[in-house]
């Protein structure tokens, strides 16, 4: 309890040294990788998406037929709950700024709010990839103590894998898209689940069926289990944008015009 | 420094704040006084960017706030202090604040002790934190990058008397070293325990501006009698304009001298007779703010 703690006078007329540096995004984005854990919610949610994979790992490593105990399937599994469930601490990374209202908080210490939202997609991708070699290392355990005689069980194709991270970090980035453009935590959370599924059922009606595999997030789910053709990844690129660009470019709009509420 | 110039803002084409005009200077405590709804809030909101003025323009430090580069350095805001994220330790919502803006976190420490949170309740998280613990983290959150400006709207809001005293010490302390505080309030109580410096806001518009002893200066005499029919007629017959005070007897228009005249030509027995002061000041602002403070009235 010093007085100096409150002393004004060091910053007398001119800012003085360092204190206008504007901070870094690298640190601004390890700050919402810090926000994002350390609520009670944010760390039972990435808890239970560590707990799922574990699950789902060792369900396929143990229980599944034999043929499909195999790294690449493991992990394909391993990763459902990181591509459907982590996306929900981004969509909460944005949304709580308004639920919560720390939004009064945070931007009045980063008054650039694109510039916060950049750091919440940084920070995002980066839980994203770490979540990723949980992942990976569980599914490396997984695949170790499952009895399976085939030779190439271990075989995991390079594009395979990156067509996991692309996965993954994808799913992340229409989280916090979801989040931006709703600005509330319940609405964010229900359509990211329901949209999907409304737009699956949409492709059941024929006259739409051709639109809808290039927007419907079906196109996406090869990404984790087959290395893709050309056309595949056209489907998924397509739909890619739409999800990701359509709620990104509708947060920042909301963010960057609209007063903060 | 803190500015204000004939700062607009309507919603729905009601002027919520309306040609609001004033300034801070450092070393001052600033009263930002008005009912709720007078336009407080939108005031200290454009201030701080999170809202864009119709028409006027709002700066801190010479410049527009949006245009610091890491502004919790120079100014420390508190604007609502339940805008906290209800899961997270006390302690904890600090740290964010001091990562961000690149302070030592090590200073989270020194500033829960100087704002009174102890070890205990900096590990609770905010959900279990009653309106004035809040209000003593959001104080330590504005203050965690030193700034030499401090916004706070409501701040005693929810603090009982000693923590009262504790943040006049403090925002006093804050204003002798150079800063320049800004603060808003409802109750003229708190206002007056704890600003030099008084803007009296009433439906968006200011209606009185000064230093506390210009406006009590302002603000005649307070005067009783036993006999109030009696007094009442004395002071018409002298020609004195007088009202009626909430808290009995009258506040008159002019000095206590020609007061006591009055009451001696008319024969009354007066018990209190001195400066209206706070009284005073409890009048002005309670017809500033009922009837906007129409001409006349004062």
């Amino acid at each position: 309890m010093s007085a100096h703690a409150i002393d004004p006078n060091e910053m007398t007329t001119a800012a003085p040294a360092g204190r206008d540096r504007k901070p870094g995004l690298a640190r601004l984005a390890k700050v919402e990788l810090r926000k994002a854990a350390d609520t009670r919610s944010g760390f039972w949610l990435l808890l239970g998406v560590v707990g799922l994979t574990l699950v789902a790992v060792f369900i396929t490593a143990l229980l599944a037929h034999e043929d499909q105990r195999t790294f690449n399937h493991i992990l394909s599994n391993g990763l459902q709950p990181v591509g459907i469930l982590l996306p929900v601490v981004g969509i909460l990374l944005v949304s709580s700024e308004w639920s919560q209202r720390t939004a009064l908080v945070s931007f009045a210490l980063v008054p650039e709010r694109a510039r916060l939202l950049v750091a919440k997609l940084l920070g995002g991708i980066v839980l994203a990839l770490v979540a990723t070699a949980i992942a990976l290392v569980l599914s490396v355990l997984g695949t170790a103590i499952s009895s399976n005689s085939a030779s190439d069980h271990w075989s995991l194709p390079l594009g395979l894998f990156l067509q996991d991270i692309v996965y993954v970090v994808t799913a992340m980035i229409v989280g916090v898209g979801f989040g931006a453009a709703l600005q509330s935590s319940a609405p964010a959370i229900v359509l990211y689940f329901v949209l999907p599924v409304a737009f699956a059922a949409l492709g059941s009606i024929h006259a739409l069926s051709g639109v809808i595999d290039w927007i419907s997030t079906e196109a996406l789910e090869p990404l984790t289990t087959e290395v893709m053709s050309g056309h595949q990844w056209a489907q998924a690129l397509v739909a890619l944008a739409l999800w990701m660009g359509i709620p990104l470019a509708i947060g920042l709009w909301r963010l960057t015009q609209r007063d903060v509420g | 420094m803190i500015e204000a110039e004939q700062l607009t803002k309507r919603f729905g084409g009601r002027a919520v704040v309306d040609d609001v005009t004033f300034r801070c200077e450092p070393g001052t405590v600033t009263g930002f006084l008005g009912p709720n709804g007078a336009g407080k809030t939108t005031t200290m909101r454009m201030i701080c960017g999170f809202s864009t003025p119709d028409s006027g323009r709002a700066g801190v430090l010479g410049g527009e706030y949006r245009r610091l580069p890491n502004p919790g350095r120079r100014v420390g805001v508190l604007l609502d202090a339940s805008a906290q994220h209800g899961g997270r330790r006390g302690r904890e919502a600090l740290a964010i604040s001091a990562q961000t803006m690149g302070v030592d976190e090590k200073r989270v420490d020194d500033l829960l002790g100087l704002v009174g949170l102890e070890k205990s309740a900096a590990r609770k998280r905010v959900r279990q934190y009653s309106l004035g613990m809040r209000q003593r983290l959001g104080i330590a959150n504005a203050l965690i990058g030193e700034p030499e400006v401090l916004i706070l709207d409501e701040p005693a809001n929810g603090l009982d008397p000693e923590g009262m005293r504790w943040m006049r010490g403090l925002l006093r302390d804050f204003a002798e070293r150079g800063g320049t505080v800004l603060l808003s309030s409802h109750l003229l109580h708190e206002v007056d325990a704890i600003a030099d410096r008084l803007v009296i806001i009433g439906s968006g518009k200011i209606v009185a501006e000064g230093s506390k002893e210009e406006l009590l200066s302002d603000s005649g005499t307070l005067v009783r009698a036993d006999d109030g029919e009696a007094l009442g007629r004395a002071l018409a017959g002298a020609g004195l304009a007088a009202r009626e005070s909430e808290g009995g007897g009258f506040l008159v228009d002019a000095e206590p001298r020609a007061v006591g005249a009055a009451a001696q030509g008319g024969g009354v027995a007066l018990v209190h007779l001195a400066p209206a002061g706070d009284a005073g000041l409890e009048q002005l602002f309670f017809d500033l703010t009922t009837d906007n403070g129409s001409e006349g009235d004062k």
